[in-house]
This record gives structure tokens, C-alpha cells and sequence, in this order.
């Protein structure tokens, strides 16, 4: 599904975000992505939606080279993808189901369609209730949930999420987590950015874990022990 | 297509001044081109009605018998371009002269001698008013040795067709102007929104937007904005008609409006300008939202 071979990133100013990163994940897969700040994760997921091209290296997602990605071949792309991000990025003037609607519209789909699938995913994010409600009337974690609905609304076969729970208190983060792996169990790749240790060792997921622009560690080729070996 | 239209009014309600403004300067570039359009082609239709009286007029020499010109006269009416032929004495031309040019009425009073010619005016047929034919007949009333001088209103016939491109040039020139300052204000009006609507746009691209689904609406505002200018510059032009027709009480009694065709063409040229400058507004800012 998703495959990176000896991807350099550096950015226009010089700062070099990734340093010869190489992985596969495959279908079905969660994966954790970890680091400290400025590690490279975001990096590593605007390579993924082809918000940034590497600048060495290849990086293949759901059968498309971003490499080499034709412009106009970006929607494409991330039709197949679901985005969620720390700052949900709602818009304020929508209610939750014209914000999920939202990414359904773009892509021409018709009415009735977009309100079966709306309806569908507000109930599989446990939202049905809210439907109407406005960003600002939700709080941090049911704002995710929408997030995550329009994420799903266009049955992505991967989905993507830079620390989802970055700004969202424990039982809230329990809840989104969830969420992602029952999507999961669905069927979805998940790709997840987090510098939530604790998240990262209660869950028994593949993690791969950054240190400035390099993978140190990936559970999916190390020993377990060595995530404590290298802390 | 439901959606893009929403949008695209909603560009309205967002800037309401911008695009009120744009509008308003798609109008009056058209209404500057139209206005010089109108006067253009009432010139056109002005030179047509002075065809009607495209005339040769040959002078005559001093003295002729006048035999010499009934015979004359009786050979000119057989041409088969002309309509009819007015023998004009000296005398008939100045009694003329004097009634016509009020302005010289004294001078012609005082007069011990006659100093104006006898002359031979010949009217063409229809179909035979151009300047070519009224030439080639002049050519051939020179060739009696009694005449004098031949005249036809060429000259004055091609200064007003001058004109006429003179006036058309200037309106080019200004209606252009104008052109370019609303090409500009629908640019800034367009940037604008861009920035409002940075973050939806940024939106729209995660979630797979395509970029000519982004652009469309506001192409589709700038269209409107210039299909609206259009309307607009037409209406303002039919005012200055009404006006100019009514103020002048009959000496302009004969002024026409634009035909439909053309009221169209310039109602296109609004949607065109309109099209024109949110396509090169979204293609310079879109990239950098
Ligand atoms: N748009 C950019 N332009 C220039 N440099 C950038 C840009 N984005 C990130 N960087 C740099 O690239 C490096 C990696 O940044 P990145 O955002 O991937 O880190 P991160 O692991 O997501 O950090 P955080 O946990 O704080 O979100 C950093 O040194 C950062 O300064
Ligand atoms: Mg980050």
C-alpha cells in the first residue's frame, strides 16, 4: 500500500527533514509513527498525500509514484486517502454534516448519495445527534470525530492522521484512538503520527520511530526491547 | 453546476464593494467603447443619407452660348448613370448664393461684378452614388471644352469618413483603459477572496479537489461580473442615446441605437473581459493559497 525507498526530503531553506528513510506497510496494517518534535513525522505524511515530493528517493502510495505525480493527478490520489489532522481544519461556517458533505461535493458525487454517506459515517463516529451542530458548538474530541467522519466519507483505502489526539485531553484521545481502530478492523490502513508515549506503548502496533529525518527504530524488523534500548 | 453558481453569488455577499466595483468598471469600459460605437455608427449612417446627394457639378466657362449647354444638358441626361441635369446661370447662382450664405449676404449685395460661374449640376442614379462613378463622369464632363471646372464631394465625403475612424480610434483607446482598470479590479477583487477563503481552499485540496473544481467558481464570477457589466454599460448607453436624441430636437432626429447583434457582442465582450481577469487573478494566486 504504502512503500518509501531511501527518501531524502530537504526543504527550499536548506533544513533537511528526512535522511534515507525506507519502510513498506501493508494492507490491513496500523502503524504508529513516533519522534520527537521536528523528528520529520509531518514530513513523512505530506509525502504520503503529495503535499511534498521527496527530493530523492521513491515514495509510492495505493499505486501512485508521488515522485513523479502529475499535477493534476494529485485529487486522484488523495480521493483514495483520508486526511485528519491536530487542527481538524472544519470549516467554521458548516455544520458537521455539510462539513463531511464537504469532501463528497468535490468530487461531484450526487445528492443522494452524499446523504446516505453522511448519515452512514456520522453514525460510525457516534455523531448521528449532532449532525447540525457547528464546529464551535463541539468540543475538541467530537470536532475529531467529524474530522474523521469526512476522512472515511469517501471510503479511503488509507488513512492518514498527524497526531489526531495532539490537543485533546486523555478520555477524548481513548475515544478518537478507538475510533481509528475500529477503522482499522475495518479494513482501512492507518497511518498515525503521535508523540503520545503512552498511546504508543499500550497499543500493541507496529511502530516506527524517527530521530532527526532517520527511522531508528521499527518494530515490524527490531526486537520489542529495543524501543526501551533506544530511549 | 448548483454548487458552482452558489458560490459564485456568494461572491457577492462577501465583497459586496469589490464586486460592485467591478461590475461597475466592466459598464463604463463598455459604455466608453459603446458610446463611441454609437456615435460610429450614426456617422456611418449619416454618410449614407449624404450619398443620396452625391452631385458632379461642372463649371462653366464665361460667355458659352447657351445653346452650347441645352444641347449639352440633353447629351449629359443620356448617360445611363445620371438622374437628372440642372442648368444654373450666373445670375440663378448668386440670387443662390445670397439666400444661402447668410453669412456673406453683404458681401454678395455690394457686388459690381458677378464672380461666380454658371454651372451644370448633374444628380446620379441610385446605385451609381459612390465616388468611383461620380469620378469617372466628372471625367467625362471635362472632356466638353466649355467646362471650366469639374467638383464632386469626394473630399468632404472622405473627411468625414475620417472622422468617423478618428472617433472610432479614440473610443478604442479610452473603452481599452477602462478595460484594463476593471481586468485589474476583478484581479484584486479575486485576490481578495482568495485570501478570505485560503483555508476552505486548502480544504478543498486535501480532501481531493480538483484544481479547474477550485477555479470554476470564480471564473464563473468573474463571468458574471461581466456579463452584469455588459448589461449594465448597454443600459447606460441607451440613456446617453435617449438623451442626445431628445436634447437635440430633431437635428438628430434620425440617431439609431445599436442593432441586437450588437448590443450581444458587447454583452460577450463584458463576460469575456470578466472571464479574462479572474482567469489570469486565480492562476497568479491560486498556486501561493
Ligand atoms: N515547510 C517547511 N519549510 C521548511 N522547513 C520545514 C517545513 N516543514 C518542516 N520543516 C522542517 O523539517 C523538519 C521536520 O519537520 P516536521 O514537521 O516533519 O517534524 P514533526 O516530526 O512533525 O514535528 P512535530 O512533532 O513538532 O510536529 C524540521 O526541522 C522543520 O523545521
Ligand atoms: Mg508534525
Amino acid at each position: 500500500m504504502i512503500r518509501l525507498t531511501h527518501v531524502d526530503k530537504s526543504y527550499p531553506n536548506g533544513a533537511l527533514a528526512l535522511r534515507d528513510v525506507t519502510f513498506r506497510i501493508s494492507r490491513g496494517e496500523f502503524v504508529l509513527l513516533t519522534g520527537h518534535s521536528g523528528a520529520g513525522k509531518s514530513t513523512i505524511m505530506k509525502l504520503l498525500f503529495a503535499e511534498q515530493r521527496p527530493t530523492s528517493g521513491e515514495v509510492r502510495v495505493s499505486g501512485y509514484d508521488v515522485t513523479s505525480l502529475r499535477r493534476d493527478e494529485i485529487p486522484k490520489l488523495r480521493r483514495r486517502l483520508g486526511i485528519v489532522f491536530q487542527d481538524f481544519r472544519l470549516l467554521d461556517d458548516r455544520t458537521a454534516a455539510e462539513n463531511i458533505a464537504f469532501a463528497l461535493e468535490v468530487t461531484g458525487a450526487r445528492r443522494d448519495t452524499i446523504n446516505a454517506r453522511v448519515a452512514r459515517v456520522l453514525a460510525q463516529v457516534g455523531l448521528s445527534a449532532k449532525s447540525r451542530a457547528h464546529p464551535r458548538e463541539l468540543s475538541g474530541g467530537e470536532q475529531q470525530r467529524v474530522a474523521i467522519a469526512r476522512a472515511l466519507v469517501n471510503d479511503p483505502a488509507i488513512l492518514v492522521a498527524d497526531e489526531p489526539t495532539g490537543t485533546l485531553d486523555e478520555r477524548a484521545t481513548r475515544g478518537v484512538f478507538q475510533l481509528l481502530r475500529d477503522i482499522n478492523a475495518a479494513g482501512t490502513v492507518v497511518v498515525m503520527a503521535t508523540h503520545d508515549l503512552d498511546l504508543v506503548r499500550q497499543a500493541r502496533y507496529r511502530t516506527i520511530e524517527l530521530r532527526d529525518g532517520s527511522v531508528v527504530y521499527d518494530s515490524a524488523e527490531d526486537e520489542p526491547d529495543a524501543v526501551e534500548a533506544g530511549r | 453546476m448548483r454548487l458552482l453558481t452558489r458560490e459564485a453569488l456568494l461572491s457577492f455577499r462577501r465583497a459586496p464593494l469589490l464586486s460592485t466595483l467591478s461590475v461597475t468598471t466592466i459598464g463604463f469600459s463598455l459604455f466608453t467603447l459603446g458610446l463611441f460605437g454609437l456615435v460610429a455608427i450614426n456617422l456611418r449612417e449619416a454618410l449614407r443619407g449624404l450619398e443620396e446627394r452625391v452631385e458632379v457639378v461642372a463649371f462653366v466657362l464665361r460667355g458659352t452660348p447657351a445653346e452650347t449647354i441645352t444641347l449639352a444638358t440633353q447629351d449629359i441626361a443620356a448617360f445611363p448613370e445620371v438622374e437628372d441635369v440642372v442648368y444654373v446661370t450666373e445670375e440663378q447662382a448668386l440670387a443662390r448664393a445670397r439666400r444661402e450664405l447668410v453669412e456673406f449676404r453683404d458681401a454678395y449685395r455690394d457686388l459690381q461684378v458677378n464672380p461666380l460661374p454658371a454651372s451644370i449640376e448633374v444628380r446620379l442614379k441610385a446605385g451609381y452614388r459612390d465616388a468611383a462613378t461620380a469620378a469617372r463622369v466628372a471625367e467625362r464632363l471635362r472632356g466638353f471644352e466649355f467646362v471650366e471646372d469639374v467638383r464632386f464631394g469626394r473630399d468632404w465625403v472622405q473627411k468625414l469618413d475620417h472622422l468617423r475612424n478618428i472617433t472610432g480610434i479614440v473610443g478604442l483607446v479610452i473603452g481599452l483603459a477602462f478595460a484594463a482598470v476593471a481586468v485589474v479590479i476583478i484581479g484584486v477583487t479575486i485576490r481578495l477572496t482568495l485570501l478570505q477563503r485560503a483555508r476552505e481552499i486548502s480544504i478543498m485540496r486535501l480532501v481531493g479537489a480538483t484544481n479547474w473544481f477550485i477555479r470554476g467558481p470564480f471564473l464563473l464570477e468573474g463571468a458574471l461580473k461581466g456579463l452584469m457589466g455588459g448589461f449594465l454599460s448597454l443600459l447606460l448607453c441607451y440613456g446617453g442615446y435617449l438623451l442626445f436624441r431628445d436634447r437635440s430636437g430633431g437635428t438628430f432626429g434620425g440617431l439609431i441605437f445599436f442593432h441586437p447583434v450588437q448590443m450581444a457582442a458587447i454583452v460577450v465582450f463584458g463576460v469575456l473581459l470578466g472571464l479574462f481577469g479572474s482567469l489570469v487573478s486565480v492562476g497568479r494566486h491560486l498556486r501561493h493559497v
